[in-house]
């Protein structure tokens, strides 16, 4: 089973105080940078190009097309931004790999940046997690020591600064726009494009926007060759990638394999569903993703083997609840999340999600009325591809998907509350026994 | 439109009918060129594109590559392609569709307040729904809801629960108008409006966004709870506070005017006016709002029907024979101050007549008559948008000409246009402007002005204080014509251009013919059917009060003048005490107080007429409300006749005719002589200007505008303030010969040294006239005596 993994970007998590450089560079850290400033930038972006990286923050753009797209006649400065605004509820990938190795990203961040031509790059981190944020700054103090930041960077005369900041808190924040507003110091809310940031992005200057896990997978392509990394994968979704499975398995985390591997080869990974409970619906990539049922147990997880069956990849980030679940419960969670998290700059996402959360609540206290659940499907629409950026499109499609695999549990929401159909302690992954001998958890 | 070459347009289908539009259009505007109205919010052609409301969602089957768009676009930030496709509401379900989804979602958390909202009945939200909405919401459960309405400024309500975060007004503020005093805060469903920096909310401007507020978000105190619409009478007519020239909208009810709004017009104000035009117009509703005349008898005024009046005022006027002077101040449309230039030449027989209730010098008097009288002003608005270059001399546009500054603020947006600022001080409203600074100390702007390297397209921009910088607006005139630039000269008040025009000078009659030229003389006798008109220059406003005050004037006719905003107001008061004087007032003004006859006049609101704005553009003032009382024009008609010489001029119809056909005239004028620089005195000088809101008479009754936020001040440089041991925060005592001001000292970078800028006319202040002092003369300046 577990020759279905491929260790690339985690293989060094396990030596002795990897985050530090010392520890990666024994592993053999920065021999990707070493060999890429040897060669003309314009040849490390074909490089990136040919092994058919595409981005891992969830849209799957090609990440050496997006490089290309970089007015190199542009008298502006060229930024690269590092998308660590991780957020997404299910996903957990970016911030191990961060708080394991930080060094993989930053020479990712060294080759990319020279492939563009930048001399200042951004790493973008979600505001809730300042131990990593320190990581990485402590990371970044640890290279300019080691002359791998700076001015004429291991006497090759390419220049770099990299600045950590951290985000204030908001989803919306990983929307790259709102990124940029956002660490230009304003209120993180989409722009309005054209212009593209590739154009017109950070401070008006061209600027790449990647995420954390696409430019950490660089160093190990310049390493080992395009070739290598197209080997992996499937047909158009090449290479590996970080699966993170969470809920009721019995071993969550994350799991490092090639693109195309099925749900039910990563189930098997970590050890099953938990004893004697069964799988009832998953995630693929998220809550932004639609929710996915064992019929699709078999389906590749890849770009194209999840748009076949009506979903995304996403982020990969599998959460994996069992026939405990109520699916009302879960959806109205996340459809409360996206409601918190909407930023409000357009209607149908700020006033849709208000709405939505409403009639969840109602359906899952068993006070819904007859026909909402039409309603439900029908808000869903007056959102769904009107809204101003990806969000809203996010917050409906597990509502639309639910309604669509579980129908019935919606409606039973007419009568019943969802925590008599499924009593919330059941699905408690985390049991606490009382002293009275009773156990409790769940329902917060 | 005319200039678009047909190689610049693109063609594009809208509903199946085919239109070209200027390349960059957005298909929101392509589709109202040709009567297709697409609902919208934050849309707004003045402002940015925003595509945030969502409102104007279009179908676009083909955008002009063969290959249409998947689900519906906003039409409001798309540009047009050729061959592109596009289906509205009117043709597309897919579109109708989303625009009445979105119309729902907007409404979930709209109040349902209509019928106590002053918007109700004239609301974009209640037309668009009633037009693209679903009869009956299907949203049945909780409102978002906030204490409602929260105070902005002075004048402006929010209730946040009525907004539609379009942006709107947050755009205005800081698109338009550069004020960044509010702004979206919070997100959600609970993002809403909110202030934003520190200090004082300093704008001119926000009362715009009441009008733009495509809900009622946004209302103004005096005018929420006061009418609905559909009880409105409205009235296009043109602001008279200042010479930018606003078209205004005047909406009256029951005879009274409720509120006023910023006329469209694009070549002038576009869509915006300043606060002050919107919001002040309650001046005339005072106790001292005159309805009958007043004779003086034993010392007082008393009521007087108008035969007695005009036979006391007829019986001064004679006995003064030709030892009159007329001072008129800048209320009069064009046509009133014709009339009184026409009295005092053609029925009193004097050329003593000046518009001037200012400091001068005589300088102006021969740069008026030599370059502004009779002559086209070189400049519009659309030109300060195109220039290369705008350079400002002894003005601040936001106080002196806030439309001025709007434009520059859009072409240094929008161009990039270069603006260079010849002053003393480098104010927050120049900031905007992101102005190369010249310094120079109040007298030297003679000489800075000539290191700016002018071009063909340079503009110069010079205010009415440049008069009192020797030499200024000989330099102006001098330097623009060796570079072939062009320049403006911008009055501060609505009827200073169109008194120029008229006459209103010791030095000029109508159309700009010199008095001292016989065949000037006869054309305009010949015109006005009199035997001959004086051929001296008269006497200036500063000689006529001087005269007068000294007994050597025997009578004034004035209007619209006060002695606060004359160089000596010790000298003006005693002028209109000592001499026989017939005031022409719509209030008991201080200069009507103290008059021997006072013959009440119209306010502006009452009658019909024209303004010229500092363009020399002429804009109509129609008639609002009916008064009781006729306009200066009949007043004066009125009184000639009592003197046995008819003035002829029946009405302002009349006026106006009259002088369109005098016409301006062509032959040769004085030649405008080069005047040398004067020193400026030692010590700290004065440097000021009139701000927009001040103790101005216009701005009686509407004490919104007199919040903090424009507290009187003296500003110094902080190594002037230092060197004189004063603090930031410090009460200074401002003196002059005649008096003093009491003021804080803001302690301010930008502003040259050994130069005090002081409050010149502050409400509840001495004015400058009182202290004695005029701008570039020093002032004493001490720090106030702690109170026992």
């Amino acid at each position: 089973m577990t020759d279905l993994l491929t260790p690339v970007l985690c293989e060094n998590w396990g030596t002795e105080k990897s985050w530090k450089l010392s520890a990666y560079l024994l592993s053999g850290g920065f021999s990707a940078a070493k060999k890429a400033l040897k060669l003309a930038p314009a040849d490390v972006v074909g490089i990136v190009k040919d092994a058919g990286l595409r981005g891992r923050g969830g849209a799957g753009f090609p990440t050496g097309l997006k490089w290309s797209f970089v007015p190199q006649d542009n008298p502006n400065p060229k930024y690269l931004v590092v998308n660590a605004d991780e957020s997404e509820p299910g996903t957990c990938k970016d911030m191990p790999l961060l708080l394991a190795s930080p060094h993989t990203l930053l020479e990712g961040i060294v080759i990319s940046s020279y492939a563009i031509n930048c001399h200042t790059a951004f790493v973008y981190v979600r505001g809730e997690v300042v131990h990593v944020a320190r990581r990485l700054q402590a990371a970044v103090a640890e290279l300019h020591e080691a002359g791998w930041l700076g001015k004429n960077i291991q006497g090759s005369g390419f220049d770099l600064d990299i600045v950590i900041h951290s985000g204030a808190g908001a989803y919306i924040c990983g929307e790259e726009t709102a990124l940029l507003d956002s660490l230009e110091g304003r209120r993180g809310q989409p722009r309005l494009r054209p212009p593209f940031p590739a154009v017109a992005g950070l401070y008006a200057s061209p600027t790449v926007i990647n995420n954390v896990e696409s430019i950490s997978t660089v160093p190990s392509i310049i390493k080992n060759g395009a070739e290598w990394f197209a080997g992996m994968g499937t047909e158009k979704s090449n290479g590996f990638t970080f699966y993170s499975l969470s809920g009721h398995v019995k071993r969550p985390g994350q799991f490092e394999a090639p693109l195309g591997i099925t749900f039910r080869q990563l189930l098997e990974l970590s050890g099953g569903m938990r004893d004697s409970h069964e799988l009832k619906f998953w995630t693929p990539g998220g809550s932004s993703t639609p929710i996915l049922t064992p019929e699709h147990l078999d389906v590749p997880l890849d770009y194209e083997g999840m748009a076949s069956v009506g979903s995304m990849l996403g982020t990969k980030a599998m959460q994996v609840f069992d026939e405990t679940t109520s699916v009302v419960r879960t959806t109205l969670r996340w459809s409360e999340f996206y409601k918190h998290e909407s930023c409000g700059k357009c209607t149908p996402c700020r006033e849709g999600t208000w709405w939505l959360v409403q009639l969840l609540r109602r359906l899952e206290a068993g006070e819904g009325q007859e026909g909402d659940v039409d309603k439900l499907l029908a808000v869903t629409e007056d959102i769904n591809g009107l809204s101003f950026c990806a969000l809203a499109g996010g917050a409906v499609a597990c509502v639309t998907s639910a309604v669509r695999h579980f129908r019935p549990e919606f409606e039973l929401g007419y009568t019943t509350p969802a925590w008599e159909s499924f009593p919330y302690e059941r699905s408690a992954v985390f049991i606490k026994d009382r002293p009275d001998g009773q156990s409790e958890g769940g329902r917060v | 439109m005319s200039d678009i070459v047909a190689s610049d347009l693109v063609t594009l289908t809208i509903d199946g009918i085919e239109v070209s539009v200027p390349k960059g259009t957005t298909i929101i505007r392509a589709a109202e060129s040709i009567g297709i109205a697409i609902p919208r919010f934050c849309d707004h052609p003045l402002l940015d594109p925003r595509g945030s409301c969502r409102q104007c969602l279009v179908e676009i089957p083909d955008a002009g590559n063969g290959r249409g768009f998947p689900v519906p676009q906003t039409s409001c930030t798309m540009p047009v392609a050729p061959g592109m496709v596009v289906q509205t509401a009117a043709s597309s379900e897919k579109a109708k569709r989303a625009q009445n989804g979105i119309m729902e979602l907007l409404l979930i958390n709209h109040p349902l307040d209509c019928p106590i909202c002053d918007k109700g009945g004239e609301c974009p939200l209640q037309n668009q729904a009633l037009l693209a909405g679903r009869g009956e919401s299907r949203f049945d459960a909780k409102k978002r809801r906030f204490p409602k309405p929260t105070s902005i400024n002075g004048q402006l309500l929010l209730d946040r629960e009525r907004c539609v975060l379009c942006a709107r007004c947050t755009r205005f503020a800081q698109e338009i108008a550069d004020d960044p005093y509010i702004a979206l805060v919070e997100r959600g469903a609970l993002q809403q409006v909110g202030r934003v920096g520190e200090g004082p909310l300093r704008s001119y401007y926000l009362g715009n966004v009441v009008q733009i507020c495509p809900v009622g978000a946004f209302t103004a105190k005096s005018y929420r709870f006061e009418s609905r619409p559909f009880d409105l009478v409205s009235t296009d007519t043109t602001c008279e506070h200042c010479a930018s020239g606003c078209s205004l909208r005047v909406d009256r009810r029951h005879g009274t005017v409720r509120r006023r709004l910023a006329g469209n017009n694009p070549s002038v104000n576009e869509e915006w006016n300043c606060d002050k035009g919107r919001f002040c117009f309650v001046y005339g509703r005072g106790a001292d709002r005159l309805t009958h005349p007043l004779i003086r008898e034993n010392g007082s005024l008393r009521p007087a029907s108008w035969p007695e009046a005009l036979a006391a005022a007829a019986a001064g006027l004679s006995k003064a024979e030709k030892s009159v002077g007329v001072l008129t101040g800048g209320r009069l449309t064009t046509e009133n101050a014709y009339a009184y230039s026409k009295f005092a030449r053609a029925v009193l027989g004097t050329n003593s007549i000046d518009f001037r209730s200012r400091p001068f010098s005589v300088e102006e008097t021969d740069f008026l008559a030599a370059e502004v009288a009779g002559k086209e002003v070189g400049v519009s608005y659309g030109d300060l948008e195109n220039a290369s270059q705008v350079v400002l001399v002894g003005i601040e546009p936001e106080d002196e000409s806030p439309m001025i500054l709007l434009r520059l603020i859009k072409a240094v947006r929008k161009r990039g246009l270069k603006v260079v600022l010849v002053d003393f001080i480098n104010t927050y409203g120049s900031k905007k402007l992101k102005a190369r600074w010249i310094q120079c100390r109040p007298g030297e702007e003679a000489k800075a002005l000539a290191q700016v390297e002018l071009d063909e397209k340079s503009v110069i921009l010079v205010g009415e204080r440049a008069a009192l910088s020797a030499g200024t607006l000989s330099a102006v005139a001098k330097l623009s014509a060796e570079a072939g630039a062009s320049w403006a000269w911008i009055p501060r008040r609505a009827g200073d251009f169109g008194a120029v025009q008229a006459g209103c000078l010791p030095n000029v009659l109508p159309g700009g013919r010199p008095v001292t030229q016989s065949a000037a003389r006869v054309d305009v006798a010949a015109a006005w059917e009199v035997d001959s008109l004086p051929g001296e220059i008269g006497l200036d406003a500063a000689a006529i009060l001087a005269a007068a005050a000294e007994g050597d004037l025997a009578a004034l006719v004035t209007a619209g003048i006060d002695p606060r905003d004359f160089a000596d107001s010790h000298i003006a008061r005693a002028a209109l005490e000592q001499a026989f004087v017939v005031s022409l007032e719509p209030r008991l003004s201080q200069a009507a107080s103290l008059a021997d006859v006072v013959l009440p006049v119209a306010l502006i609101e009452e009658q019909s007429g024209s303004f010229l704005n500092w363009e020399g553009r002429q804009s109509v003032v129609n008639q609002v409300v009916k008064g009781s009382v006729p306009s200066d024009l009949r007043v004066l008609s009125a009184l000639a006749d009592e003197l046995g010489s008819p003035l002829g001029l029946k009405d302002a119809a009349a006026a106006a005719a009259e002088l369109g056909e005098l016409g301006v005239w062509e032959g040769s004028r004085a030649a405008l002589s080069a005047v040398g620089e004067k020193q400026p005195g030692e010590g700290l000088i004065l440097g000021s200007w009139r701000e927009l809101f001040d103790a101005g008479s216009g701005a009686d009754g509407e004490e919104s505008l007199q919040t903090e936020s424009f507290y009187p001040t003296a500003v110094m440089n902080p190594k002037t303030a230092a060197g004189h041991g004063f603090e930031n925060g410090d009460r200074l005592v401002v003196s002059g010969p005649r008096g003093s001001i009491t003021v804080p000292l803001l302690v301010y970078p930008d502003i040259v040294e050994d130069v005090i800028w002081a409050s010149f006319n502050a409400r509840g202040l001495p004015s400058h006239g009182e202290i004695g002092v005029v701008i570039g003369e020093p002032v004493n300046v001490g720090k106030e005596e702690a109170k026992v």
